[in-house]
């Protein structure tokens, strides 16, 4: 076991924390967000300048723009623009999930047209899957894509949860093409210019009161031919594509959230009665510990990333460990400094962020049905959609809220 | 960056698994309870180098690490076998860095002579003081004392440790004691020395032999170690104990997920509902965050010496409560069943139950995890 570089990992982290010293004045205080078109517009350029000396898709393939590296050079820039309190890329979501996806599923137009102004944050992505009725159960989406004369497609429906959409350039959008078919087999995966006519995008207030998410709507928008990614109705694949990149995403930079036990002491410490009590401890220690268990399984998981083993649902695991320490954290140390910490600032963000991240990429129950389906063996849930039309379903679903 | 068990140690853990299998050691938990004799693993323990798997080479040991030995131990803790490794290990790491009894670090390392660590908690930021193991209460009670000097230039300790793995029938205590000024020795006393008298104390956990260790003017050798290398000492027991932890919630999880599949209720096997499946991939989920900090531990122990302290006390803090729940969930599972006599879960129940309270406590650990921070942070 061994958690130091290697020679050619300490040299490339070298050269990037180099890179950082000359070019860390350049980078935007904060993230950029939707209602900020400032803040937005510094974080893009940022991005550019991190995609010019080739810090973005540091393990996307060479002949699409990357740097065709491995994870832990990516980890180790992750680590290096932390370290310097710089934000990352603005376009995480795209770069991340949906480049690869392309890169995968993608026809050679596509690539050719998307991936570089992606990587540049020239034209920043959103992810268009999760609908109102349809989140852990992502099969039952019921946007339409109905194709057109020309071979194009029209597409209506409403997609929520929407990260980026007030400046995203594109979508990548999972729509039902064919509704008599069951579920899963009746999807496909597209591409979709957010600036189309029909496509309406509302903020989504947050428990904070800031708009973290937004709603999109689709009221006949009409997509030129080619615009599927994959087969057509084959887009199921092409989301499990997108799922399993989330996974790695998430795996590779567990602590990216910021939900270090050294950050929570830091808030604890500053009061030393807090510091010497018995009870503060117990739960500070409990949650402490849970952080540095995840830390380290995140290493572990990095080591099989880096052998090339795609980390399963277990991965999941680790968020569900995250948030609820995260949970425990802000609870504590509101505890400890009093009401005035669900205010404003660090705490208040932190705590009220939460309870929306606990659902978010998957519920905790939902993943612990997958996990315990997937890793531990356990029988699966009896399932009353299995074989069945996603059309009969509907019908069925409605009958049953009638009865 | 390389965050995995190397093919040797994987192969040590195999070989512990089979050595371990040939023995029923789950039924032998249980007869021990009734009063049956334990089987004797101590044989299959020096055969397969275990006693001096933290002696040096040059001692006539194997030389190898701590995450070895916990690898081992976790083997041990799969299956409930009473092999007296949490009191051999750390006391022999101590003999070792003293080096100076090159004769019976040899017995220690063949498995002719068996040690037992008589261990003291390392003071914090609010008890600086080492204390030890009291009998019953809350309260910690004052570590031996040790006056240095004496013709042979040797050591006289006095004090009471209750609850000390391993200590009935050890051939040597290496004592954690403190001087009059604080400072903490360690100190290597026959296990039949005058002035030593050791009490078996019967153990809700029959697999685990304890002891309540009263010296009186018992006179032994100092040893050449720091407070550092001694407060090592209970931190690898605090490893040790979370590895054999994360054994016995491994084998309790199998259990409980393979009876979930053949148990049916309602026309459904029980582990298709959600109550179930969520709590053991809760157990799963504790199962895993055990193994990461315990990796840490291996690691930290060799290579980070600073923070082994802290990757001990989380793997302890972990393991404890992943074991904790892991034991009760595998009655919840069985159903009534499962909290009879004749199961095999009430087994991993107690064992659960003593390792809690053992070496200051699973408690105590997460506070240590606490106090490391902290200190860390304040500073």
């Amino acid at each position: 076991m061994d958690l130091n570089d290697s020679p050619e990992l300490a040299a490339y982290r070298s050269q990037v924390r180099a890179w950082l010293e000359e070019n860390a004045s350049h980078a935007p205080r904060t993230r950029g967000t939707g209602d900020d078109a400032e803040g937005v517009a510094a974080h893009r350029a940022w991005q550019r300048r991190l995609a010019e000396a080739g810090y973005v898709g540091v393990t996307w393939p060479a002949e699409h723009g990357g740097q065709g590296r491995g994870p832990l050079e990516q980890v180790v820039v992750n680590q290096e623009l932390a370290a310097a309190g710089v934000p990352g890329i603005l376009d995480v979501i795209g770069v991340g999930m949906l480049g690869p996806t392309i890169i995968a599923h993608g026809s050679d137009e596509q690539k050719q047209r998307y991936l570089a102004p992606m990587l540049h944050g020239d034209e920043v992505w959103c992810q268009l899957f999760s609908e109102p009725a349809a989140g852990s159960d992502l099969a039952g989406i019921q946007a339409r894509a109905v194709r057109d004369d020309d071979g194009g497609w029209r597409i209506t429906g409403q997609k929520v949860w929407t990260t980026n959409a007030q400046f995203a350039a594109f979508g990548l959008l999972l729509a039902r093409t064919d509704a008599d078919l069951p579920k899963h087999n009746g999807l496909t995966m597209f591409v979709v210019p957010m600036d189309a006519a029909g496509v309406t995008i509302r903020p989504l207030r947050q428990i904070s009161g800031e708009p973290e998410f937004n709603e999109v709507f689709f009221d006949d928008v009409k997509l030129e031919p080619g615009s599927e990614v994959g087969p057509v109705n084959g887009g199921w694949a092409v989301a499990l594509t997108t799922l399993m990149f989330e996974r790695l995403t998430i795996g590779a930079g567990s602590e990216g959230l910021g939900y270090r036990a050294d950050r929570f002491a830091a808030a604890i410490a500053s009061d030393p009665v807090a510091a010497a009590d018995g009870g503060v401890r117990r739960a500070y220690g409990e949650l402490a510990t849970e952080l540095l268990a995840l830390r380290f399984t995140g290493y572990r998981l990095l080591t099989a990333i880096s052998k090339g083993r795609i980390p399963g649902p277990e991965a999941g695991l680790g968020k569900v460990t995250a948030v609820n320490a995260a949970i425990a954290a802000g609870d504590l140390i509101a505890d400890v400094l009093g009401p005035e910490t669900l205010q404003r600032g660090e705490w208040a963000d932190l705590i009220s962020f939460l309870p929306g991240l606990k659902s978010a990429g998957g519920t905790e129950e939902i993943l612990r049905n997958t996990i315990g389906e997937r890793v531990l063996g356990l029988p699966p849930e009896p399932r009353l959609d299995k074989g069945i039309p996603f059309s009969e379903l509907r019908a069925k679903e409605r009958q049953e809220v009638q009865a | 960056m390389n965050f995995e068990l190397s093919d040797e140690q994987v192969f040590l853990r195999e070989a512990a698994r089979d050595a371990l299998g040939r023995v029923r050691t789950v039924e032998a938990a249980r007869d021990a309870l009734e009063g049956a004799e334990l089987p004797d693993l101590w044989p299959t323990t020096a055969q397969a180098g275990w006693t001096g798997l933290l002696i040096s080479e040059d001692h006539g040991g194997a030389g190898l690490g701590a995450i070895d030995a916990m690898l081992v131990a976790a083997e041990c803790g799969r299956v409930l076998a009473g092999v007296a490794l949490l009191g051999h290990l750390p006391a022999t790491a101590l003999l070792d860095a003293d080096g100076g009894e090159g004769q019976l670090l040899a017995r220690l390392a063949s498995g002719a002579a068996r040690a037992a660590f008589v261990p003291a908690r390392p003071g914090d930021d609010r008890d600086p003081a080492w204390t030890a193991e009291p009998r019953r209460g809350i309260r910690r009670a004052p570590a031996p004392a040790v006056t240095v000097g004496g013709s042979d230039g040797g050591a006289t300790v006095s004090g009471t440790v209750a609850w000390v793995p391993d200590a009935p029938g050890a051939d040597v205590l290496v004592v954690a004691a403190v001087e009059s000024d604080g400072r903490p020795r360690a100190v290597a006393i026959d296990g039949g020395a005058a002035g030593v008298a050791i009490e078996a104390a019967s153990a809700y956990d029959a697999t685990r032999p304890l002891g309540h260790v009263t010296l009186d003017g018992a006179r032994g050798r100092l040893l050449d170690v720091d407070g550092e290398q001694l407060a090592a000492a209970w931190f690898l027991a605090q490893a040790l104990i979370a590895a054999e932890s994360l054994g016995a919630v491994e084998e309790a999880l199998r259990r409980s997920v393979e009876y979930a599949k053949e148990r049916f209720t309602f026309g459904r096997p029980i582990g298709s509902y959600q109550a179930i499946k969520h709590a053991l991939t809760e157990v799963l989920r504790r199962q895993e965050n055990t193994r990461s900090p315990l990796y840490y531990a291996g690691w930290a122990h060799g290579s980070k010496p600073d923070e082994f302290a802290l990757a001990a006390s989380a793997a302890r803090s972990c393991a404890g409560g992943a074991l904790d729940y892991a034991a009760r969930e595998l009655i919840s599972v069985h159903g009534g069943i499962g909290a009879t006599w004749e199961h095999d879960a009430p087994l991993f129940f107690r064992r659960a139950q003593l390792s809690r309270r053992l070496l200051g406590g699973t408690g105590d650990a997460t506070d240590r995890v606490a106090a490391e921070l902290l200190g860390q942070a304040a500073a």
